[in-house]
């Protein structure tokens, strides 16, 4: 995996400046590179502290609060307590520590052998929850306008509105049969705005921004999985004949038509998943790659190339939280509108 | 960092379907209520207002037909009293035309009377001129009474046959 990773790295930077290529390749550049390969994958990474500056011991960060489940017992400390992998951890008959696994990303293991479920708050799930209040923030209070203020909008509310609007004419309306748009609003809504938010905020390069959220997999999964849930449970008859009973097929070709369309309820979302995943992620390394070009060439002269290309692409990434945030609701709503429609 | 990690499967989990309900019923139902609200009161409005525009052209109409109505009634009206101006000035014209003739008739008879009292009037005097010159004349002609008489009613029986 992380050769993957590596080769997806290198060749993002190559395609960034094809200088890097021609640097001569002795063993010392080829360390520092792997050395930039892994601090991309750890900036890209959950984590267990939120890194500010620093490297390996020297390295300051914001230690985070750990939870882990050990067969039926809960243990809370702050991350710091591992003091950067160097300590263990002893709490009741459990000692835990925090350990490389093969790809180098370092997750706690307990040391007799018990399998610990990290419920941490990572730097991934401290994002999650400030990127939750952000949203309450906003939301809320524009909501709380439209009763105090009357229908006419102002301040906060004439710019959420329209997004709103956006949401619900551009998005919801083309994919959903109109009267049955109301219904999936809220989801879809929160779906656009919980990503387009939690993408914005992975684009401010300092704490307590800068995390990777809508790029880690797990949290795409969850939403993806939460359209697949809806789309299925709303599935009228024709969406489920469409898949069992293809009308209009010879039922000799069902035989084949049936296990492609169930394979097609599973890859919508998964498409879903990994278009957003894939998306944000890959915009983090490019940055950071292009970053990393300081410390490949070791020397200042390479700003007037690399601000701005960095300048460019958190532009075009400003774009891009956008448009995938726009992409994964329109899709939800393509699905679920094909789910609830009434007929083809 | 392709295998998901189940920490972050459930914080997201929870934490999306609690923000989920909280803008729900905070946020989105407030929002599209009031949206909805305005989006029918626009509708409204629009449809008002479209109803007084044809309301207005309506009563454009009916003044545009009023109006028309009312010129024909002056055109009628105006008609009416030409003619019947016309009508009484024939009327009163025939009638004076009638009043002159029958003036003119009276003047005629009365004419005709005085000219027949004149004509007897004259032939009396005529009458009693003439028996008075006749006397004269048979008195010194006739002395004797015998034949004086014989003579004047002869003379008379003359006269009668005129």
């Amino acid at each position: 995996m992380k050769t993957f990773y590596r080769t997806l790295v290198l060749f993002l930077m190559m395609f960034s400046l094809t200088a890097n290529a021609s640097a001569s390749d002795n063993g010392s550049s080829e360390e520092k590179e792997l050395d930039i390969v892994s601090t991309i994958l750890h900036h890209i990474s959950d984590a267990h502290e939120f890194h500010l500056w620093g490297e390996g011991d020297e390295s300051v960060s914001i230690p985070l609060p750990v939870i882990l489940f050990t067969d039926g017992s809960l243990d809370v400390f702050m991350s710091s307590a591992f003091h950067h992998g160097h300590s263990t951890v002893k709490k009741g008959d459990y000692e835990f520590a925090l350990k490389p696994n093969e790809n180098g990303h370092l997750h706690i293991v307990e040391l007799s052998g018990a399998h610990p479920w990290d419920f941490s708050i990572t730097k991934n799930v401290f994002t999650l929850l400030m990127s939750c209040v952000f949203l309450l923030l906003i939301f809320i209070p524009s909501a709380k306008k439209y009763k105090k203020n009357g229908p006419v909008p102002s301040g906060l509310q004439s710019f959420v509105e329209p997004l709103i609007l956006f949401v619900r004419d551009e998005i919801a309306k083309p994919n959903i049969e109109e009267k049955k748009v109301s219904k999936f609003m809220p989801y879809l809504l929160s779906v656009f705005f919980f990503i387009w938010i939690s993408n914005m905020i992975g684009l401010i390069p300092f704490f307590p921004f800068s995390a990777n959220l809508t790029g880690n997999i797990a949290v795409t999964i969850v939403l993806a999985m939460i359209t697949f849930i809806i789309t299925t449970i709303n599935g009228n008859k024709a969406y489920w004949g469409h898949i069992f009973n293809m009308p209009g097929v010879p039922k000799v070709m069902l035989l084949i038509m049936v296990p492609v369309e169930v394979l097609g309820m599973f890859t919508k979302p998964f498409a879903l998943m990994i278009r957003l995943f894939a998306n944000i992620t890959a915009g983090h390394i490019i940055i950071l790659s292009l970053v990393s070009l300081f410390f490949v060439f070791q020397t200042y002269l390479v700003a007037p190339v690399v601000v701005p290309f960095v300048l460019f692409m958190s532009v075009l990434e400003l774009l891009v939280a956008f448009l995938q945030a726009f992409v994964f609701t329109m899709l939800s709503a393509l699905f679920i509108g094909s789910a609830v429609a009434d007929h083809h | 960092m392709l295998e998901p990690s189940i920490g972050l499967i459930f914080w997201t989990t929870l934490c999306f379907l609690i923000l989920m309900f909280l803008l729900k019923k905070y946020a989105w139902k407030p929002v599209m209520g009031a949206i909805e609200s305005r989006e029918d009161s626009i509708r409204e409005a629009l449809a008002s207002a479209e109803k007084a525009r044809e309301d207005i052209a309506n009563i454009a109409a009916d003044n545009e037909r009023v109006l028309a109505e009312a010129r024909a009634e002056r055109d009628n009206m105006l008609k009416d009293a030409r003619s019947m101006k016309d009508a009484i000035v024939a009327e009163a014209s025939a009638i004076a035309q009638k009043e002159a003739d029958k003036i003119v008739e009276n003047a005629r008879q009365a004419v005709e009377l005085e000219k027949q009292a004149a004509l007897t009037e004259m032939k009396n005097t005529i009458a009693k001129l003439s028996l008075d010159i006749a006397e004269t004349i048979l008195r010194r002609e006739l002395q004797d009474e015998k034949k004086q008489e014989a003579h004047v009613s002869e003379l008379m029986q003359e006269i009668n046959l005129n």
